[in-house]
């Protein structure tokens, strides 16, 4: 653009009107960055850090600053009301090896990540598979699937689950008619968690959509051709559909485990903020939010806040590896 | 192959051949209403459920209410010691104002990355990207205490501010690659009659991202509407509780007799996303269908 623009500068265009009014001010303010006269440099920088500067504050004062910081706390010991007294490692020692309900919480998290994710990939592909043809009424039919995705994190959806999984709730009316018993869902360490499980499963709308786009970008020909070699319904599934949606199944995969890791709402609106009945919905942000601002254990809430961003990292990190072996793209 | 089909369009059609053909289109509409009616029928519960007496929700006897009151709306609504509706009044002030930062800031920080040219341009949009898949657990605490020291406890800065100051930068993202797809003759033409930046992005480039702009807002205000961590940690005072902690207080404070006012709570929480379900539908499908925005 520069380049271009400083050509028309020298070769001599008239000058501009002069500018009246806002356009005048702003141009005051900002200087001009094209025209008659070229922009001096010290002008165009302003001009590309004033447009900057929103995000810049926000970066330096509400990023990059509180992740020195939290990193400073997480070798402290700190209550938000007296100084942080440095412990060097002992918070990570604590939560690796000496806190038993810290490990609780991680694997109630990632019992929830190891399930969820993979019922809720198999049903949106399911479901955008049935999706992906000429059917009337389609645009009812993507919209009825999508609502719980949007709804879906809300409180109010949360309530509603608790009591449709409550003793006295739908669920169990339902398995009355088949003449069993049902449990009392929420109540039993049994069979909490996977409430929550369903919860999230019951959201596949939103990869569903992305995986009925990328549905529609396999070309019909690949079809066709295998179809002539003779390849059955299942055939094409497995070597046309399959391998060329790859990688949307490892888009949708990583953005799908990265929120997962990091559930909070379900598991503090289903066990109304405790983790239980016996800690078997004791969720890892869960844990920390309790640590850091129910018990201002502020340096061990810091500390897990970053082995939680090491183990998001590792899993994101895995997947991709892994993903040079099962993602296929298109010209390879 | 060919041939055969002609033959099949030829021949009259058998009454067995005639019916195969019609249960094979009509298969995947029988899965697929099934599958509908599985997936709503806890919001349809929840309706049907907001009706009833406190005695009748849990009776099991049937989806529809024996008699219509709307008792449950009326006592939810009065709330205990702060009616329901400060609760929306709160979470809809903020999701506004959200909606507002994210917009201008997003859009004026995104035209700076996609059209001027300055000094460590690429770190800073480097940095950018990376804070992208950034958990927000890792900031929490040191936000929280900042807030804290500068006195932000209980009121809606700490949870509007931030939008003002262009923190989700996925929205940054999706407008640096909108702005690309703008020509740039037009921001040259109007150089060239000596127009300021300020002057195109406001001008220009600011109205045609409209796009962008209405997807950034739609999002924003869902994800602030139904954020349930940030108001439980800034804001402790009932008065100014967003419907999230209002559903929450109700929840734990009422015993098991009273769930039909937290039911009617609920549904009536949800109405202001069912309102931008119904018109920025298709826009949100394709939204997540082609920038990959997480419902």
């Amino acid at each position: 653009m520069s380049v271009a623009q400083d050509a028309g500068t020298k070769a001599g265009r008239a000058p501009p009107r002069a500018r009246r009014g806002i356009g005048a001010a702003l141009s005051a303010l900002f200087g001009r960055a094209g025209g008659a006269e070229a922009p001096t440099a010290g002008r165009s920088r302003l001009v590309g850090y004033l447009f900057l500067s929103p995000w810049l504050v926000g970066f330096v004062c509400l990023t990059a600053g509180p992740i020195v910081a939290s990193m400073y706390f997480s070798l402290t010991d700190f209550n938000l009301f007296s100084k942080p007294v440095f412990v060097g490692f002992s918070n990570y020692h604590r939560l690796l090896f000496e806190d038993p309900r810290y490990r609780t919480a991680l694997g109630v998290t990632l019992t929830y990540v190891f399930t969820s994710v993979p019922l809720k990939l198999t049903f949106a592909l399911l479901v955008a598979m049935l999706l992906n043809r000429a059917l009337a009424g389609i645009g009812v039919y993507r919209a009825i699937y999508y609502l719980p995705s949007l709804l879906g994190g809300s409180v109010a959806v949360a309530v509603m689950w608790r009591k449709i999984f409550a003793y006295d709730g739908v669920v169990n009316d339902v398995l009355l008619w088949f003449g069993v018993d049902g449990p009392s869902w929420i109540s039993n360490p049994d069979y909490a968690l996977s409430t929550i499980v369903m919860l999230a499963v019951w959201q596949f709308g939103s990869p569903a959509m992305i995986f009925l786009a990328g549905l529609k970008q396999i070309p019909r020909e690949l079809y066709d051709a295998a179809s002539i070699d003779g390849a059955g319904a299942w055939q094409q599934f497995w070597r046309v559909t399959l391998p060329l949606l790859t990688p949307i199944i490892l888009f949708n995969l990583v953005m799908q485990m990265i929120g997962a890791f990091q559930a909070f709402t379900p598991s503090f609106v289903i066990s109304n903020g405790t983790g239980g009945p016996d800690d078997s919905t004791l969720f890892y942000t869960l844990y920390l939010y309790e640590e850091g601002f129910s018990h201002f254990r502020m340096g061990y809430a810091s500390a897990m806040a970053w082995v939680l961003v090491g183990i998001i990292g590792t899993a994101t990190a895995v997947t991709f590896i892994t993903s040079r072996y099962w993602v296929h793209y298109g010209d390879q | 192959m060919a041939t055969s089909d002609d033959d099949r369009v030829n021949l009259p059609a058998t009454l067995a051949e005639t019916g195969r053909i019609v249960l094979r289109s009509l298969a995947p509409h029988l899965i697929l209403i099934a599958g509908a009616l599985l997936m709503i029928y806890p919001l349809i519960w929840l309706f049907s459920s907001s009706f009833k007496s406190p005695a009748e929700i849990f009776s099991g006897n049937g989806l529809l209410p024996s008699r219509i009151q709307f008792d449950n709306y009326v006592t939810g609504w009065q709330g205990t010691a702060v009616s329901f509706g400060r609760f929306m009044t709160n979470s809809l002030v903020i999701s506004v104002l959200a909606v507002i930062g994210n917009t201008f800031a997003c859009s004026v920080v995104a035209f700076a990355f996609a059209r001027l040219d300055f000094p460590l341009k690429k770190l800073w949009f480097a940095l950018m990207m990376g804070t992208i898949m950034l958990p927000h657990h890792a900031t929490l605490i040191p936000q929280y205490m900042l807030f804290f020291n500068l006195g932000w406890l209980n009121t809606f800065l700490p949870l509007v501010v931030p939008k003002f100051l262009a923190v989700d930068a996925f929205f940054i993202f999706l407008m640096i690659q909108f702005i690309r797809g703008i020509p740039r003759e037009l921001d040259e033409a109007a150089l060239v009659d000596g127009a300021s930046m300020a002057l195109i992005y406001a001008k220009i480039i600011f109205p045609l991202m409209r796009p962008a702009l209405v997807a950034t807002a739609i999002f924003t205000f869902i994800w602030t509407y139904e954020d349930f961590l940030s108001p439980l940690v800034y804001l402790t005072e009932i008065s100014l509780y967003t419907v999230p902690q209002g559903l929450r207080l109700m929840m734990s404070t009422t015993g098991q007799g009273s769930w039909g006012p937290l039911l009617a709570m609920s549904f009536v929480s949800l109405i202001p996303l069912f309102v931008i379900f119904l018109f920025f539908q298709k826009r949100l499908i394709d939204g997540i269908a082609t920038s990959g925005l997480k419902g």
